[in-house]
């Protein structure tokens, strides 16, 4: 099966739609969400609807720490990031807060594990930064494979059978086997506010035949996201920094 | 892990075994028949029972995700692979004949014929590194040839592919490889400079020709160290017939620095490929190893070089290219080539150690097997190499950077295409001619090339403005067209 695999959505609507388009374009057959799907965008409510509707449909969708600000007021967010999430908790309706509210820290699917941040203590939400930070994920899974997001930088980590451990920052197109022989971490790039110095949304493909995972960059309409950003008087940083990438 | 039996007449994934090859120390090689595969096949199966050296199954792991994905004559195609789950192999075509290896008993060979093997060797790398993989195991073991010459190469188990995860990045603690053949940057954690196998190849090459291992068979990491610091003795030292042009080449291939070695393997060939043209340095002439106040101040300045930016194979391979610039240097060619020079001059500024081939066809008469000629030709061919010198100077380019050739040919488009298909070149600038009688009667030259090379081309044509300046269209244009006619035979 093919699975579409997004992360950090962000309430971005253009980017998430034209990454949704260029899954679907690529025969993803089932579109799994790693959370975050709401906090700093303009169009939290699309957002949510359009991940409840994927779930309806089968897909897998975990809880971001930004979902889980929602119903859970936390308080180690920036001043924005506050600020947004204040602004989305006004624009949603019971039943999508529900929704976030409800959604698991971490699920299993065969050999998989999905889960927003390393996954040691998935609610302290602590970010997988180097293979120190990628070992400690999954030793805490006796899972082969392991998709989480959270740090807006894609990069794909290994572990082999005498705990050897391998970082690799992913190119976009280019088609990697998750050998059988190791364990992998891959570590998913932001759709809605991409971190690592390229604007275009983010998100990878996994092929659970094949073994293969392939991270893909698509451009989309970053103008737009950001105008409606500022339109909706939301911090003008959260606008400023999507055509950055940072 | 399930390992199934690996015997003559089992059938994995519809390969069935026949005898066993070889077995080596990481893997064992058999060969194997598939009902819809008509080439021979080989699979390799790694060796991953208890006591095995646990580098076996992660560089294993490295040549089945690199295999896969290369192409082209220089490596043995790849027709299948299976996993650790059931049985991990790779089925892989099977190149007749020995490798390298097997002729260690013929050393030192002729100058010339380790210049061809070289030649090859190097062409092959370069096919590897436009692919993103660096081979990290050159030696004479890795090489074969196929019947038709081309070299190529085997054993992809320690090798670096830009866009995939490395294994062996933390794996060992010591740089895996083999000591005589390794780079000194490899010792210092480095894996993704495609100049270390330039490196390789220059240990080979000073192997071949001498009979001697440029840095020893040491095996320990002390004594692989030196090469930090200690350069080898230079061939001509060993022996004084040692072409000059050969020991620059070999020379710059063991550069310490990777800077100050040839950017690329396709460079490399370049010049194996013309010896003549090779810019003699200092490194030619030297008799003696380096002086040992050098030597110190490099063996104790380690610590205080800056670590160097991580190394990008593509950004690399593309800023080093070979370009060729076809110019026809008969009268009337004036205006066209400042324009070519222009262009050239554009594409020079952004590609710092590219080299510059400026190539000229001397038209050969169908009929023309005339003795009585061969001495007004050898005159031709001579002034034309220098108004190709004089044409290029304005660029200033240090001499081992440029090149020129004339080729004689009865078809000066087929003779640009190999000249670019033989040397390599990556990008080829070329004048189309506008309103010419002689295109009119010959045919587009440029046109055929832009259609056919291997390569980038670039047609460049002035402006129509300028070309009006010069008289380039109406009855001038004719007139002109013409009286090119009238003189002998110019090019394109």
């Amino acid at each position: 099966m093919r699975l579409a695999l997004f992360a950090d959505i962000h309430a971005n609507r253009q980017a998430f739609a034209a990454c949704l388009d260029a899954a679907r374009a690529r025969g993803a057959e089932r579109l799994n969400c790693l959370g975050d799907i709401v906090g700093y965008g303009a169009d939290p409510e699309w957002a949510v609807d359009t991940v409840m509707d994927l779930v309806a449909k089968g897909a897998v969708a975990v809880r971001g720490n930004h979902d889980n600000a929602i119903g859970v007021p936390s308080d180690s967010m920036n001043a924005e990031a506050q600020a947004a999430i204040d602004w989305t908790r006004g624009r949603l309706s019971g039943e999508q807060k529900q929704f976030l509210a409800e959604l698991p820290m971490s699920r299993e699917e065969d050999n998989r594990l999905y889960v927003h941040s390393e996954a040691s203590e998935p609610t302290k939400w602590r970010y997988v930064r180097d293979t120190a930070d990628a070992a400690r994920s999954m030793m805490a899974t006796g899972l082969q494979i392991t998709f989480c997001g959270h740090i807006h930088r894609p990069g794909l980590y290994s572990m082999s059978s005498t705990a050897k451990m391998t970082s690799f920052v992913p190119t976009s197109g280019i088609a990697v086997q998750l050998l059988p022989g190791r364990r992998w971490l891959a570590v998913l790039g932001s759709v809605g506010q991409p971190r690592d110095g390229d604007p275009a949304a983010s998100f990878a493909m996994f092929d659970t035949v094949s073994r293969e995972i392939t991270f893909h960059r698509v451009p989309y309409d970053v103008a737009t996201a950001a105008a409606r950003i500022k339109a909706n008087g939301l911090p003008h940083w959260l606008a400023d920094r999507l055509p950055l990438g940072r | 892990m399930a390992t199934l039996a690996m015997q003559a007449g089992a059938e994995i994934d519809g390969f069935t075994i026949g005898e066993r090859v070889h077995r080596g120390g990481m893997a064992t090689l058999w060969s194997v028949t598939h009902p819809g595969i008509t080439v021979p096949l080989l699979m390799k199966v790694p060796l991953t029972s208890e006591g095995e050296d646990p580098a076996a199954i992660v560089s294993f792991e490295m040549e089945q995700m690199i295999l896969p994905r290369l192409s082209g004559p220089h490596v043995p195609a790849c027709f299948g692979t299976g996993d650790f789950e059931r049985q991990a192999y790779v089925v892989m075509e099977r190149i007749p004949g020995q490798t390298l290896y097997k002729r260690l008993g013929e050393l030192p060979m002729p100058y010339e014929e380790v210049r061809v093997i070289g030649g090859k060797v190097a062409t092959a790398l370069a096919s590897l590194h436009r692919q993103n993989v660096i081979h990290h195991d050159i030696k004479p073991s890795s090489i074969m040839f196929r019947a038709r010459g081309e070299a190529v190469l085997i054993d992809f188990g320690l090798s670096h592919h830009r866009h995939l995860p490395d294994l062996l990045q933390e794996e060992f603690r010591l740089p895996y490889g083999t000591a005589p053949y390794m780079a000194p940057e490899r010792l210092l954690g480095v894996r993704d400079d495609p100049r270390s196998d330039l490196f390789s190849l220059g240990v080979l090459l000073y192997f071949f020709t001498t009979g001697v291992r440029p840095f020893g068979e040491t095996e320990s990491l002390r004594g692989m160290r030196r090469r930090l610091w200690r350069d080898p003795y230079p061939p001509r030292e060993l022996k004084p017939d040692y072409p000059l042009w050969l020991q620059e080449i070999v020379l710059r291939c063991l550069e310490i620095d990777p800077v100050a070695r040839y950017p690329t393997a396709a460079q490399l060939a370049f010049d194996l490929g013309h010896p003549d043209q090779v810019k003699l340095t200092a490194r030619a002439q030297r008799l003696s190893r380096d002086p040992l106040t050098t030597v110190w101040r490099r063996r104790f300045n380690l610590g205080a070089v800056p670590p160097r930016p991580k190394s990008d194979v593509a950004a690399q391979l593309a800023s080093s290219p070979i370009m060729a610039v076809a110019l026809d240097i008969g009268e009337g060619a004036e205006a066209l080539n400042d324009t070519i020079r222009v262009t050239a001059e554009r594409v020079l500024s952004t590609s710092p150690s590219a080299r510059l081939a400026c190539v000229n066809v001397l038209k050969l008469n169908r009929l023309a097997i005339d003795r009585t000629h061969d001495e007004q030709g050898q005159n031709k061919h001579v002034d034309r190499l220098v108004a190709l010198q004089h044409w290029a100077r304005p660029f200033g380019l240090e001499e081992g950077r440029l090149t020129v050739h004339v080729l004689e040919a009865i078809d000066p488009a087929a003779a640009i295409l190999e000249f670019a298909a033989l040397n390599l070149v990556d990008h080829i600038i070329i004048g189309a001619r506008q309103n010419s009688l002689r295109r009119a009667l010959l045919g587009s030259v440029s046109a055929r090339v832009a259609g056919e090379a291997p390569c980038t081309v670039t047609v460049v044509r002035p402006s129509r403005l300028a070309s009006q300046a010069d008289g380039g269209e109406g009855d001038e244009a004719a007139e002109q067209a013409a009286n090119a006619a009238a003189t002998p035979p110019v090019v394109f």
